[in-house]
């Protein structure tokens, strides 16, 4: 599509965050630089066992250590089930938790709330309460947990507040079969059919600021919560539900965060010091541990995906057949819908010549710990499977996997079947790889090199799709106001979580009223003066909240023309907003807006500002093409990543040095989900990587060329023609990389991650 | 247990527990650049200058400061300020829960060696953890103070 000839003044910019030098030079802005001295510190003793019921606990001793204000059980929490994921209500994720329950379902469930006055007052405390288990038999196979004898969530109280297919008495989270076609029918008739199933675990997001609430009754006895959170609003409306008090006596508010990548996008820290305060009337924090953020975290759903792919000898893809199976751990926290994505936005791909697909999944409870959201959202594991699986069908065949790919891949205009019926309008995919193609050298790198010392070099490919913002959901909004000299708030829920995101809303707005980026105070979020927003997540903030701005700063202007109009006496419909001024057409007249803020606070009936929400009925796909060179050493089976090259299309790149830095963050990441960051579990099910020691993420030594160019379509619903960036750059790294290894050692992976040990150890 | 030391120039006493670590006794000093990311000597967010070398804070024991000079990035807002500007041009703070650190090792790394390869800047940043930027950014930043100097 034709991108509109616009020479913008701000979008397209690669101007800095608006908060870089507070966050390059160490000033106080995340949640633990902000609490008080005398806030209690939380502490959550948790079980050892992964399936028990608790049937004594003992806090008398406890509560006598010095400093320690009150331990808090099972017993004294209210009754009422509900959900964590932060999701628009009502919520797809079953109600299944309370804040404290009898019943622990995984090894790090808390069993006892600890408040005392200093962090090692709270831990003597911890080794004092006495808890007597009646242990049970865990089920920690999640191929063993749909209609197995043990029941994770066995009580009556459990609801589903969605029809998602779940049934607690069968272990089932959620499950459903959708399909376009005859599938069978055409995987009869086709040339080939590959069945393969792919395996990924449960990696995590490992911020390197872990979950933290800090939590205070407010000068009106409200309970103000102070959170690391993407969710200011959902995080308001779970805690009203865990702890049975009013939204109005709740207020949420998120300063800088340390990283979220879906993580926040779950309470995961926020139910146990609010608590507390509501309690004792005090401030309280909590901060997880690292070890706690990796075993009692809100991780990427580990998935099980048998795809059937069905295609002719020329390697046209005909049908696919994807069965998911999620596990979603010990609740069921975006469950159902993370394992939607695994088809949805997995088959699309592959909409050139598909006449027929199926896509089913289960997802199952085990007593492992609760999945959540990680950036990607189970996209992520569905394009790890197919794309393996067509780099399959093109070693197969001997066709090049990138010509196999423009075969069949998705172009512009086409109806996408498996996307929920919607086209790929804004769509430039094919031109994607063919830049990746040529930019790589694809040609030379592609054939196998042995370097003759027991290295071996090769490459390999995978694309990508993602979406922007959850269509007829997502909500997002902003308030645009004018100040006394003609400077602009603008107030938005979404949260920053350091992707950049005030600072491109404020690009946006800035364009929109012909002002600088400077002239634009942004400020994120708080449930108390933020219009609503669904939250960061999704990959909905640029697409969705970005609309939002640009169709405030619409109507803002609107307001502006009908205040001009009282002040130069004329109707407003003559008025032009030309930035600096409103001007009357075909006449020297104007009011400048340093003049027009002054008169809007003089005698004035007229908002200086504009509140718009948006929401969209669909959510076009970004687009991308990703090529891995690895060097891999045949004695031990290390990779490594010699060259990894991307070409993005997010539609238009709103500041192109903040989306090249999410692309080359999310492909570091991917990088290490498939080659270094294990899950493995001890005999109680509880992870054995605690720490950053055993849990590898990437250094800067894992890392060789990294390379990211955009290819911009233009999306016409989205502001100034953006789609989405956030997601969907973790998902080529490990179907390409997967497939270079199969390139070296004639060995495919299906499981993740493919450690070194592994690929040593041969098939 | 007393302690004397002296905190970005700064002559501090105070009575500490043994088992205090540096890293918590400067947060509780208000240098709040000092950031825990794992707590095990793994992630480099923690990092201050002990004697003029980068340690790790989490895992020093307060009381090894006994006599000794510590500096944090709030004692080197100047330092800083000359070359983390190019780290924002490329976008590369993100969520800016690692910087601190980086930032605080980098100026160890220039002190050591003004005019660092690629390949020495990734390998002495290497413990430098950061989950968000994928390092590149960082890397053409400080490449790019680099250069700007040599113009
Ligand atoms: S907190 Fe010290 S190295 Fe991670
Ligand atoms: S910027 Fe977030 S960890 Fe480095």
């Amino acid at each position: 599509m034709a991108q509109p000839q616009k020479d913008y003044k701000c979008v397209g910019k690669s101007i800095r965050k608006k908060d870089a030098m507070q966050l390059l030079l160490g000033k106080a802005v995340y949640m633990d630089d902000i609490v008080p001295r005398d806030a209690l510190t939380v502490k959550l003793l948790r079980s050892p066992h992964p399936n028990a019921i608790v049937e004594e606990i003992d806090v008398s001793l406890a509560c006598k250590v010095p400093g320690v204000v009150a331990v808090y059980t099972w017993q004294d929490v209210p009754r009422q089930r509900f959900a964590i994921a932060g999701q628009t209500y009502p919520e797809p994720s079953p109600y299944d938790r309370l804040i404290l329950d009898r019943h622990v379902r995984f090894a790090g469930d808390p069993v006892a709330i600890i408040a005392a006055e200093d962090e090692r007052a709270a831990l003597g405390a911890m080794k004092r309460i006495k808890v007597t288990y009646r242990v049970l038999e865990p089920v920690l196979d999640p191929r063993a947990s749909k209609d197995g004898p043990i029941l994770v969530h066995p009580e009556e109280d459990w609801y589903p507040p969605c029809p998602v297919g779940g049934d607690n008495k069968r272990n089932l989270v959620a499950s459903e079969t959708d399909s376009a076609g005859d599938v069978d029918g055409v995987l009869d008739r086709c040339d080939i059919v590959l069945d393969r199933t792919y395996h990924t675990k449960a990696f995590q997001q490992a911020m390197m600021e872990t979950f933290r609430t800090y939590t205070r009754l407010d000068r009106y006895g409200r309970l103000h919560v102070i959170s690391s959170t993407q969710i200011v609003f959902h995080v308001r409306r779970i805690l009203s539900a865990a702890l049975g008090i009013p939204k109005s006596k709740i207020r949420v508010e998120k300063p800088r965060i340390g990283g979220g990548f879906g993580a926040k996008q779950t309470a995961v820290s926020e139910l146990y010091p609010a608590f507390v305060t509501l309690k004792t009337g005090r401030p309280a924090q909590l901060i997880f541990t690292r070890e706690e953020c990796q075993i009692a975290g809100s991780p990427r759903h580990e998935m099980e995906i048998r795809v059937r792919l069905g295609a002719d000898k020329t390697g046209k893809i005909r049908a696919l057949d994807l069965y998911t199976l999620s596990n979603s751990g010990a609740y069921g926290e975006h469950g159902p819908t993370t394992v939607g994505l695994s088809g949805h936005k997995s088959i699309p791909l592959y909409t050139g010549s598909l006449e027929a697909y199926r896509f089913a999944f289960d997802v199952v409870y085990t007593n492992l710990q609760p999945a959540g959201a990680y950036r990607g959202y189970g996209a992520t594991q569905g394009i790890f499977a197919v794309e393996s699986a067509v780099n399959e069908l093109a070693e197969l065949l001997h066709i090049d996997p990138t010509v196999l790919r423009e075969k069949n891949m998705v172009r512009q205009g086409m109806a996408m079947p498996a996307y929920y019926g919607e086209t790929a309008g804004a769509c430039a995919l094919d031109r994607c790889l063919a830049r990746c193609k040529e930019i790589f050298d694809w040609e030379h790198r592609y054939p196998v090199r042995d370097l003759g010392n027991g290295k071996v070099r090769a490459a390999g490919v995978a694309i990508a799709m993602q979406g922007s913002g959850i269509s007829q959901i997502d909500v997002g909004s902003a308030t645009i106001r004018l100040g006394d000299d003609g400077c602009y708030n603008l107030i938005l829920g979404a949260a920053d979580m350091g992707t950049g995101c005030d600072t491109i809303l404020a690009q946006m707005a800035a364009e929109c009223m012909d002002c600088d980026v400077d002239n634009v105070a942004v400020f994120s979020a708080d449930t108390d003066v933020s219009p609503y927003d669904s939250g960061s997540y999704a990959s909905s903030t640029t697409y969705v909240t970005g609309k939002a701005v640009e169709r405030a700063c619409e109507e803002l202007k609107e307001r502006l023309c009908r205040i001009a109009a009282r002040v130069l006496a004329c109707p407003p419909e003559e008025l032009t907003f030309c930035g600096n001024c409103i001007r009357r057409c075909g006449t020297e007249q104007s009011v400048s807006l340093h003049d027009l803020a002054y008169q809007a606070q003089l005698n004035n009936t007229e908002a200086a500002e504009a509140t718009v929400s948006h929401s969209s009925p669909i959510s076009p796909p970004p687009f991308m093409a990703g090529m891995a060179e690895i060097e891999l050493d045949k004695l031990t089976g290390q990779v490594t990543v010699l060259d990894y090259m991307a070409v993005v299309d997010c539609g238009t790149p709103i500041n192109p040095a903040l989306a090249r830095i999410q692309a080359e963050g999310g492909i570091v990441q991917g990088i290490g989900m498939t080659l270094l960051e294990d899950v493995r579990y001890d005999a109680h099910g509880k992870p054995m990587e605690t720490s950053l020691m055993q849990y590898k993420l990437p250094t800067r030594l894992d890392m060789g060329k990294l390379r990211v160019e955009f290819e911009s379509s233009y999306e016409p619903t989205g502001p100034f023609g953006a789609k989405s960036i956030g997601e969907i750059v973790i998902n080529t790294p490990a179907p390409a990389i997967a497939h270079a290894i199969y390139r070296a050692t004639g060995v495919w992976h299906r499981n993740l991650p493919i450690t070194a040990e592994q690929i040593a150890l041969g098939p | 247990m007393k302690l004397d030391l002296t905190l970005n120039g700064r002559a501090v006493s105070d009575d500490v527990r043994p088992d205090l670590t540096l890293l918590e006794f400067l947060r509780e000093h208000g240098c709040l650049s000092v950031k825990q990311g794992c707590g095990t000597a793994n992630c480099g967010l923690c990092t201050v200058l002990l004697d003029d070398v980068p340690v790790l804070s989490c895992s020093v024991l307060a009381v090894r400061a006994n006599g000794r000079a510590v500096v944090t990035l709030e004692g080197l807002q100047e330092e800083a300020s000359a070359f983390v500007g190019f780290l924002a041009d490329q976008g590369a703070d993100q969520c800016g829960f690692c910087n601190p650190g980086m930032v605080m090792n980098t100026i160890a790394l220039l002190r050591e060696n003004p005019d660092p390869s690629d390949d020495e800047i990734r390998a002495y940043l290497a413990g430098n953890l950061c989950r968000c930027s994928g390092y590149e950014g960082q890397l053409r930043g400080i490449r790019a103070y680099l250069d700007s100097r040599k113009e």
